[in-house]
């Protein structure tokens, strides 16, 4: 805290400092006080209720969580593979869809019109119906030369699906860098094109990450629609065992593997988000 | 503690770089502080910490013999005793010049539709913006939305208005309106600390100029005093820099 040649605060500012000390003492006794008296009642009424003991039961019996463990682990690595594969495919065809509508040039119409229909039609369709036809339906075309696996085209259509949503955050992104940005550097002799690359784009990024990061949790969970075309992830596994023993732990093991992974990402959203603010707030005056 | 406000010992350092260094000031009821020097000593800066909208690092500030800088002050209380308007206008873009200027008075400080709408036209119409009232901050001139900022702070009839550089972005013209306004003001009873890069305007309307560098006050005093016998050599180069000799 002490910069510049040895300055000591005055005993007048080390008192304030101990003022906001007691103050951020006094809020955080009184935030974690809240916090235990309302998640105890409502723990407290969720065992009270009267079907509670066959829920346990059915829901979470620890027998049932370690036998379907190691299944279940196998199946996640699945998820998590899928999710970060698909996540690489769907950043830069994002970007290039965005970009791609933003363009002014006449003899690029008919990439325009691909693009925004792309768009549009790929976020009117449940993911899940997406999944579905092309996991089913391009293995029964029996086509020479493109894989069979369904894993692999439940994959592309997680990818078409999130490429669109994706698509539509960067171009919020490059909508929202303030007109003047785009008339400095045509002023200064920058095309369209270099404008973009050098000068939009990088800002529209920038200021899209904590929005990006939350379509990337969402897609983590999504890697389970794979399931809906019979592959063998965690969901499909944690069925599949329910189905032969009747209980449905697995899947609360399931669930509390999807919250593991995205807790860590959904708190480096909120981080982001707070350096981003930070910063812009630094630059106001 | 007798004036309106009292500085003393203000500190205030972005991570490794001091900004402000031990600034002391004081401002009576009715003064015009003019804070010149020159870009990056630190004007700004002051404005801010006084506004309370920097967290300063050591030192006090009273307002009325109660010391603001204290950790249990009400912010908001202090904010609305006091009007600032910013180098950048920062007027709400979704709002209309005239619900720019009545947002505050009636959301912060309780007044009435009516008068809050009366009072912000008027002022409005001093500053020869009437025909703009219902046109949106983009639809005008820069010289016209700095006024139209003026215009917002004064809607909250302030005990002490901070401005900063507010003739930067004005044409000559409009100085001169601009400096009538100030000098009513003034006379009205409302206290002022302004930046500016304007030394005939800080001749005119100061009643004290500080010339501020790196982040000190190296010299305070009467206009008459700085301008034509100013006590350092510090001072004395920069005014021969920026007065047409
Ligand atoms: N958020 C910040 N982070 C780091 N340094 C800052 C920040 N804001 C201002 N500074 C530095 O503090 C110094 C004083 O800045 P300030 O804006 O107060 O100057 P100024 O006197 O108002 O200049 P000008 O006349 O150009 O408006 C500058 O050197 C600037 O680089
Ligand atoms: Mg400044």
């Amino acid at each position: 805290m002490g910069p510049a040649g040895g300055w000591t605060p005055s005993d007048h500012e080390l008192g304030r400092r101990e003022v906001r000390r007691r103050q951020r003492r006094r809020s955080l006794l009184v935030s974690t006080g809240t916090t235990v008296v309302v998640l105890g009642l409502l723990l407290l009424g969720l065992l009270a209720a009267p079907g509670w003991p066959r829920v346990q039961a059915l829901f979470f019996s620890w027998e049932d969580a370690r036998e379907s463990f190691p299944a279940i682990l196998d199946g996640i690595w699945l998820n998590i593979r899928l999710f970060v594969l698909c996540q690489l495919a769907i950043l830069p065809l994002a970007l290039l869809i965005a970009v791609s509508r933003g363009t002014r040039s006449p003899w690029l119409a008919p990439v325009r019109v691909v693009a925004v229909t792309y768009t549009d039609v790929v976020r009117g369709i449940p993911t899940i119906l997406l999944v579905v036809l092309l996991g089913f339906g391009v293995p029964a075309l029996q086509l020479e030369g493109l894989t069979n696996d369904r894993t692999f085209w439940a994959g592309v259509a997680l990818v078409i699906s999130y490429s669109a949503y994706v698509a539509e955050v960067f171009r919020a992104g490059i909508d929202s860098v303030h007109p003047s940005q785009v008339a400095s550097a045509q002023a200064l002799g920058l095309g369209h094109v270099r404008t973009l690359r050098h000068v939009v784009v990088p800002q529209a990024v920038r200021r899209v990450v904590p929005p990006l990061l939350n379509d990337f949790v969402s897609l983590q969970k999504d890697t389970a629609l794979v399931s809906a075309v019979g592959v063998f992830d965690a969901v499909y596994t944690a069925r599949d065992y329910g189905a032969y023993n009747f209980n449905y732990t697995p899947l609360v093991v399931v669930a509390a593997f999807f919250v593991a992974m995205t807790v860590p990402l959904a708190r480096l959203t909120d981080w982001l988000q707070r350096r981003l603010v930070e910063r812009e707030r630094a630059g106001a005056r | 503690m007798s004036g309106l406000l009292e500085v003393r010992g203000l500190r205030k350092a972005y991570g490794e770089r001091l900004v402000l260094d031990d600034v002391s000031l004081s401002v009576a009821a009715g003064d015009v502080v003019c804070l010149i020097g020159s870009s990056g000593s630190g004007k700004s800066t002051l404005l801010r910490c006084l506004d309370l909208l920097e967290p300063v690092d050591d030192g006090t500030i009273h307002l009325d013999g109660v010391e603001i800088t204290d950790p249990e002050v009400d912010l908001r209380a202090v904010r609305r005793r006091m009007g600032m308007v910013f180098q950048a206008y920062n007027l709400f873009p979704h709002l209309t010049i005239l619900e720019n200027c009545t947002l505050a008075p009636r959301r912060a400080h309780g007044v009435g539709r009516r008068e809050a709408r009366d009072r912000a036209l008027d002022l409005l119409g001093r500053f020869g913006l009437a025909e703009h009232v219902d046109k949106h901050p983009d639809r005008l001139s820069g010289g016209q939305q700095q006024r139209a900022a003026v215009v917002r702070a004064l809607c909250t009839q302030p005990t002490l208005l901070l401005l900063d550089e507010i003739t930067a972005a004005l044409d000559p013209e409009l100085v001169g309106e601009v400096l009538d306004i100030v000098r009513d003001l003034a006379a009205g009873g409302t206290t002022m600390v302004l930046a500016t890069h304007e030394m005939a305007f800080a001749r005119e309307v100061a009643t004290t100029v500080c010339f501020l560098e790196g982040g000190r006050i190296l010299e305070q005093g009467p206009p008459d005093r700085i301008f034509t016998r100013p006590g350092q050599e510090r001072t004395r180069a920069f005014l021969r820099r920026v007065l047409p000799s």
